[in-house]
């Protein structure tokens, strides 16, 4: 009887591991035929396409001034028009989305990163680490993350891009710890881990094994989620100022257009694209992500 | 008769195609019966439950008639459908520990729910006390939120709830899987004290756990991947069995006063048949030790002795 | 309960404290001195300056040990004292910051309320119908991806000087004094409408989308399964759906205070509107760091606050945690 349950167990086993890559061919199944993932991706890629190799498209050098007549209208010449000192717009917004970009892959990742290692620990070892962990996260939260990098940023007198996208990165990552531990939580006391314990397999493969890929979907979701947070957040601070003391970022953009007067000059070309452009990308990203959540969670699929 | 069911065939839709759930029960229970419907994971009987009251997607209805009382049921409506339940059909859900909403005192949301069924919560709430008397739970269980309850508490809660409007058909699913054996007893013999007051006209009570039905059901349909197996009442089941699938289901129980030593458990080899596309015939043919030519061929599920119906053409034979 | 609440107050203390700690500290170890900067705004030649320079340091506290300095910080601060502000000298900084704080507080409490209140109930009722559900939640992500600055400046630009319906910039009227007459008040109104508009959209859009998708987990639950196979109405259903997806939502208003302090500093920057964002932003135009160092704790205060409120309320209204404390 016992060698019939060993048998009957394996076959299961045997099903399930061999259930795993079908698994991912699953997920691509669903992930093509889903609208918002589709529509969403399209979106974001067109604007990182442009990022690439929109700068080729121009003929000017960022700053340089009076390259045409001041605050003109779009036109075949300037495609975006000119600002109050004679730059051209589409310039200043295909170098402003490069440093987007680069803000929501730093600061995102990082924030991912911290929130993941953090909201990991806490969920799987639980007892103190718990709630030292929780309570570190409990303060970074109600200290409104602005206030702390307001401080911080006005401290720091020369500031690029890259120094605002880890600023950003390391407060950013309370929401993601949060809902790791959550997930975290829930996963670890799950049967299959429970057999894998039992098995006697150690706990570092257990993790990679066992919980790793359950997460991976989550991580990812939690990722775009963050790419779109360090953006927007990152676009707040350039507008009061706070941002990269050099170069130019949708944020920036907007800042000068308001403070050399665009708006009553009435040169919408300055300040309505990078604003739209912060709304498209991340909006595309909101939406992709509940395309995402429907391909990994089936209760949520439409027939 | 109460309820009488006729070829009811129900399948999910799955991507893959049609998944063969329910393929074609016939049966009838008459008042004041109750019917065990056994089998194992995925034989069907939780779709037949499930069907007769809340046929929702991905269940599709493909063909069959259910008559409560004489009276059609529109499985296939589930707007129709709204003025049977509660009143004429209930269920005990196999999730009932969680049935009731966590953030409103009991009490309240049995006058809610009953408001928005056109029931008087005041007329009936002096009956809904006697009840909650009965299956000794405190009367001020209704002033509570069910997280002041134990699972025990709250089962006894969904047991009272369910049956508040009498009922013609309760449906009992898997209501004593999670308890432990002392409350199982007690549960069952609820159920039964239900029906012998007339609180319930008749009932189908779904487990996988044979010696719950041995203790309280007086008939026991047995099911098999998608297909009625064997009926009759609970003595011919337990004790002479006809049907291959329910002589071994019965054999494979441990008896008290049995040891290993003298006599092994044993199971049932194989596995149950995928109902994507089942296999033609006869769907235990491929694990029956008794199989023979004629089981590519379906049996058909008919009565053999008064009250007994099997599906197997080695007993027809035997009756021919 | 005097346990959950005790943490509670553990952490805000811890909080209080390391923020005051931070919000003290950072403009000391500022590069740069503030009173230098103050006295070259005011362009002195070089014995004056020197003078002014011993005067105001020892008005601002700055030549006592580092450690004296931070005792005596938080003597003043819970004196009220929150120091004397360089840019607009000598007005104390705490006097500055309370004529700011009903101008935030009156943007603030309504959009956050009222956004939370139509978005949630929008949220809801999108949730109903397929159709319905595609159009708005769309929508709902992309006003909650739309930059509060952004927004500010198309109604700023549309609406304001496009179609000059209303003004932009202020509080009131330039040409007003503050009185209680109709016309004063009318044009407070004014200008606070575009504002509070632009605060209002973008926190709609988020929690629409959040009640959208709380009420479609809600509606999957066991208890929704019940109340169906009883046949139970389906606004009945809806109903303890919607109450209890609430619950997270309001937690979810405790974890937004972040961004919704953001978005109303980067608003009343567009609108000029002089509130404590826009406070903020002119002592970081002119490196008036007292003046930031009061309004940071200002804000630190009322979000701590604005936390332990929405945690007493939560209480109040999940029976779970209410009674997951007491008793069992």
């Amino acid at each position: 009887m016992i060698e019939k349950i060993n048998i009957e167990k394996q076959e299961e086993i045997d099903k399930v591991v061999a259930a795993k890559p079908k698994k991912i061919n699953e997920f691509l199944y669903f992930a093509l035929r889903n609208n918002k993932l589709k529509i969403g991706l399209a979106i974001v890629l067109f604007f990182l396409l442009l990022t690439i190799i929109g700068p080729f498209l121009t003929d000017y050098e960022l700053n340089t001034f009076s390259v045409g007549p001041l605050s003109a209208p779009p036109s075949s010449e300037y495609w975006f028009g000119t600002t109050t000192f004679g730059q051209d717009v589409y310039t200043q917004f295909v170098y402003g989305l490069r440093a987007t970009f680069i803000v929501g892959v730093i600061g995102g990742s990082l924030a991912t990163f911290l929130g993941l290692i953090i909201g990991f620990t806490a969920g799987y070892r639980g007892g103190i680490i718990d709630e030292l962990l929780n309570m570190l996260t409990n303060i970074i939260l109600v200290i409104p993350a602005f206030a702390i990098l307001l401080i911080i940023a006005a401290y720091l007198k020369v500031r690029g891009i890259v120094t605002e996208s880890i600023l950003i990165g390391f407060i950013n990552w309370t929401w993601t710890a949060r809902a790791v531990r959550a997930q975290t939580f829930s996963l670890r006391s799950r049967e299959f881990v429970d057999m894998a314990r039992i098995s006697g397999m150690k706990p570092f493969k257990i993790i990679f094994t066992e919980i790793a890929p359950n997460m991976m979907s989550y991580l990812l979701m939690a990722f775009i989620l963050q790419f779109g947070g360090a953006v927007l957040f990152a676009a707040t601070l350039d507008f009061i100022g706070l941002g990269p003391t050099q170069g130019i970022s949708l944020g920036l953009m907007m800042n000068y257009a308001v403070l050399w007067g665009a708006l009553q000059l009435g040169s919408w070309w300055w300040f309505i694209p990078p604003g739209f452009a912060i709304m498209a990308i991340v909006g595309s990203l909101y939406i992709m992500n509940v395309g995402l959540d429907e391909v990994f969670n089936p209760k949520l699929r439409e027939f | 008769m109460s309820l009488k069911i006729n070829n009811l065939k129900v399948y999910y839709q799955t991507l893959r195609g049609d998944v063969k759930a329910l393929d074609g029960a016939t049966f009838s229970i008459s008042d004041g019966e109750i019917m065990g419907l056994a089998g194992e994971s995925g034989c069907g009987k939780t779709t037949l439950a499930n069907s007769i009251i809340f046929l929702n997607p991905p269940m599709k209805y493909i063909e069959g008639s259910v008559k409560l009382d004489g009276e059609e049921l529109p499985i296939w409506d589930m707007k129709k459908m709204d003025k049977f339940r509660f009143k004429k059909i209930s269920i005990i859900p196999q999730y009932a520990m969680n049935a009731l909403n966590p953030t409103r005192k009991i009490g309240k949301m049995i006058s809610e729910l009953l408001d928005s069924k056109k029931v008087n919560y005041r007329k009936t709430k002096p009956e809904l006390e006697r009840r909650l008397d009965l299956v000794e739970l405190t009367r001020n269980v209704l002033n509570m939120y069910p997280i002041e309850l134990s699972g025990g508490m709250k089962q006894r809660m969904v047991l009272v709830l369910s049956t508040l409007l009498d009922p013609s058909l309760l449906i009992a699913d898997e209501i004593t899987s999670a308890l432990d054996v002392s409350t199982q007893k007690a549960v069952a013999e609820m159920l039964v004290e239900f029906r012998d007051r007339k609180f319930v006209k008749c009932m189908i009570v779904i487990t996988h756990d044979i010696s719950i039905l041995y203790q309280i059901a007086d008939n026991i349909l047995v099911m098999y991947a998608g297909k009625l197996a064997e009926k009759a009442s609970t003595k011919t089941i337990i004790h002479s069995p006809r049907h291959p699938y329910t002589k071994l289901l019965i054999s494979s129980l441990p008896k008290v006063g049995v040891k290993s030593s003298e006599k092994k458990l044993t199971g049932i080899p194989g596995n149950t048949p995928m109902l994507l596309n089942p296999p033609l015939g006869c769907r235990f043919r491929d694990r029956c030790p008794l199989a023979f030519s004629k089981c590519t061929e379906e049996p058909p599920f008919i009565e053999i002795e008064k009250d007994h119906f099997v599906a197997c053409w080695k007993e027809h034979k035997k009756n021919a | 309960m005097r346990r959950y609440f005790g943490r509670k107050m553990i952490i805000y203390g811890i909080t209080f404290f390391l923020a005051v700690t931070i919000d003290w500290a950072i403009p000391r170890f500022m590069p740069g001195n503030p009173i230098h900067t103050m006295l070259a705004r005011i362009g002195q030649h070089a014995e004056g300056v020197e003078a002014m320079y011993t005067y105001y340091t020892k008005a601002f506290g700055l030549d006592l040990p580092i450690w004296k300095q931070y005792l005596n910080f938080w003597n003043a601060l819970f004196h009220g004292d929150l120091g004397t502000s360089v840019f607009r000298f000598p007005q104390p900084v705490s006097a500055i910051i309370i004529k700011a704080v009903p101008f935030s507080v009156c943007l603030l409490i309504p959009a956050i309320l009222l956004s939370f209140w139509a978005g949630n109930k929008f949220g809801a009722f999108a949730a109903r119908t397929k159709v319905l559900d595609n159009t708005v939640l769309p929508l709902g992500y992309i006003l909650t991806a739309t930059p509060y600055m952004w927004l500010g400046i198309l109604l700023v630009w549309s609406l304001g000087i496009v179609a000059d319906i209303f003004p932009v910039a202020g509080a009131y009227g330039f040409n007003l004094a503050p009185s209680l007459s109709w016309m004063f008040i009318a044009s407070l109104i004014k200008h606070w409408f575009l504002p509070f508009v632009s605060l209002f959209l973008v926190g709609f859009g988020g929690w629409a989308i959040g009640m959208r998708n709380m009420i479609i987990y809600e509606l999957e639950s066991d208890y929704s399964h019940y109340l169906e196979t009883l046949g139970a109405t389906r606004s009945l259903v809806r109903k303890y759906a919607y109450r209890n997806a609430l619950l997270p939502q309001i937690t979810g208003l405790a974890l937004q205070l972040g961004v919704i302090v953001a978005g109303q500093v980067v608003t009343e920057a567009v609108f000029s509107y002089p509130g404590i964002g826009w406070l903020i932003l002119a002592a970081i135009q002119n490196q008036d760091y007292f003046l930031l160092q009061g309004c940071f704790l200002i804000i630190i205060i009322m979000v701590l606050i604005a936390n332990f409120i929405i945690d007493i309320v939560y209480v109040v209204v999940d029976p779970r945690t209410r009674l997951g404390m007491m008793g069992g």
